[in-house]
């Protein structure tokens, strides 16, 4: 009885030593011509030495046929179909790649059932998300949420600070919103922050990032605008503030930093959607950034998120001349574009902002970088035209993950 | 350029069938923009390489089904503020798309750049006639000003006959 039990006992053991991995497996998909194919493949089906693992098995010329080779038969495989001329091509390049993938996926979809209800693919009110913004900071240590100052109708213009210690270590500006008809921009910086904050300790590039320098995220950078487009207006822009001598209300936030302000490409009508406002910093909203940004001291990136268009601009909009760090800022605007692109195809367009879209003066980043902050960039996402600023809320998750491969290609040259 | 007449674009272009994403048609294109005039529509000749598709099923439903609603069809908001499209309304979004085509056209300059950002009001007009007609409040995004513009237009619609928008 005992002799029986150890042996049971070993044959345990050398099951779960014996995990199977698929490394270098591929899937081929197998485009047959006629039945003279069809019989080549079921002759290959009968070769059980190859441990070919058919997933659609060869039945009639019409039909695909998908097999699974483990890595050892990979070429032998290939040579034979070459030989016979039958078409095929690449379903899956390295099965353990997808697998790990999948297993990935799974447990932060089960992390994300466990700790928030928070559903970052659907578009939020500002009271959700500043719920969210306060669960954030509760559930982890190195989220602090604070407040920068105030809007003109008095809502609170709350920051999440990521840090895990030091004081006032170099640090980079994230913003969405400011434009508050651009949606998907505060709904991505929302799965954005809870990416950052839940991969802290676990992906090595946001760790050793969060080890050297701080990170603050405005998620709704015109709470006022962003009200007046759920209450009454879907296509507010601008700001809610009162003009002196005018019907009308707001002014464009982004038009209203001290950066060739006035100059052209902004408007003087406060009717206009592009109007620059009685003068820089008016705004509340965007002089509660200039001296949170200018008290602070050590700011080395400023990056703010747009919608639509996919472009990712760089200095200057106020001037058609290209600045200082052309060479640096070019060249990483095309490397952050590239891991944009890796993720979905998703194309961005890179450039100066007077080149790649229009000459606008009085813009965020045109200051940010006459400012000293030379890596300052702002986005446009998705899409090129077709909803426009109504992105429908499918595609926020998908937006705001290839965003944040972009954002963090650019963090990282600044980290080093 | 053109001395005393304008600039000429030459144009190579692919077009996406938004229903069928796979399928892709190549087409050139010849713009001209007349001097100085803001209120002339510039120029165009399309060449279309290839066949579109055929949609005469699908209009044939979708007129049938509109001349058999008891009421007129009216609706706001497509796509609404979280970019959905009812599926039924979506044949009335279609042609809003190309509708405002035309309102494009005929309002571009070489400094504007046009999309439509959303249908606010749809109302169809019953007509004694075969057309089915429908009255349209649209959003126009303009990028380079930025500003949203409401346009109102009137549109007709006929399976064999198309689309044409007879006033502005």
């Amino acid at each position: 009885a005992n002799m029986k039990l150890i042996l049971i006992f070993c044959a345990l053991i050398g099951a779960s030593l014996c995990l199977e991995t698929f490394v270098g497996h591929q899937v081929l998909r197998i485009k047959t011509k006629n039945e003279e194919e069809v019989k080549q493949l079921q002759l290959l089906e009968s070769l059980e030495h190859l441990e070919l693992d058919f997933w659609i098995n060869p039945s009639a010329p019409a039909l695909p046929v998908d097999v699974r080779i483990p890595a050892v038969s990979v070429q032998s495989v290939k040579a034979f179909l070459e030989s016979q001329g039958i078409e095929y091509s690449i379903l899956i390049e390295d099965l353990q790649d997808v697998l790990d993938q999948e297993k990935q996926d799974m447990a932060e979809s089960a992390q994300r059932q466990r700790s928030s209800s928070f559903d970052f693919g659907a578009y939020h009110t500002l009271d959700e998300i500043n719920n969210e913004l306060d669960t954030l900071a509760s559930e982890y240590s190195i989220v602090e949420k604070i407040q920068i100052g105030q809007s003109y109708e008095k809502r609170p213009l709350y920051v999440l600070k990521f840090s895990t210690g030091g004081s006032k270590r170099p640090a980079i500006w994230l913003d969405a919103g400011i434009h508050s008809r651009e949606w998907v921009t505060q709904a991505s910086a929302l799965w954005i922050a809870n990416k950052i904050a839940s991969d802290y300790g676990k992906d090595a590039s946001i760790t050793s990032l969060l080890d050297k320098m701080d990170l603050f995220l405005l998620p709704v950078a015109n709470p006022d605008g962003f009200v007046y487009t759920h209450t009454s207006n879907r296509m507010w822009r601008k700001t809610r503030s009162k003009i002196p001598g005018s019907v009308c209300v707001g002014v464009d936030p982004n038009r209203n930093w001290d950066a060739g302000f006035g100059g052209p490409g902004a408007s003087n009508k406060p009717c206009s959607d592009s109007y620059h406002g009685p003068s820089a910093n008016s705004e509340v909203e965007v002089k509660s950034v200039v001296d949170f940004i200018k008290n602070h001291g050590n700011f080395k990136a400023f990056l703010t998120l747009h919608s639509y268009s996919q472009l990712l601009m760089y200095p200057y909009g106020y001037k058609c001349t290209r600045p200082d760090d052309y060479a640096e800022l070019e060249s990483l605007g095309r490397a952050a574009a590239s891991s944009i692109r890796s993720l979905y195809g998703t194309t961005f367009q890179v450039g100066t902002i007077c080149k790649t879209i229009y000459q606008a003066s009085g813009g965020s980043i045109d200051w940010s970088y006459d400012n000293g902050i030379k890596y300052s960039f702002a986005f446009e996402l998705r899409d090129t035209g077709r909803y426009g600023f109504l992105l429908p809320a499918n595609q926020i998750i998908p937006a705001a993950k290839e965003t944040w491969l972009g954002l963090k290609k650019i963090m990282e040259h600044v980290r080093d | 350029d053109i001395d005393d007449v304008g600039h000429k674009y030459y144009l190579e272009l692919e077009l996406e069938d938004v229903l069928d994403k796979d399928r892709t048609v190549n087409c050139t294109a010849e713009v001209l923009y007349h001097l100085g005039s803001k209120s002339t529509a510039p120029d165009v000749q399309v060449t279309v390489q290839g066949e579109l598709r055929s949609t005469e099923e699908a209009d044939k439903e979708f007129y049938n089904r509109i001349r058999s609603l008891e009421k007129e069809l009216v609706a706001e908001n497509i796509p609404d503020s979280h970019g959905n499209v009812p599926p039924e309304l979506e044949p009335i979004h279609l042609l809003a798309w190309a509708a405002s085509g035309y309102v494009i056209w005929q309002n571009s300059t070489e400094n504007t750049k046009f999309h439509l950002a959303q249908v606010k009001h749809v109302k169809q007009v019953k007509r004694s006639d075969e057309d089915l007609q429908f009255d349209y409040v649209l959003l126009l995004h303009e990028m380079v000003s930025q500003e949203v513009i409401p346009w109102e237009l009137t549109v007709l619609w006929h399976p064999q006959r198309g689309a044409r928008v007879p006033r502005d």
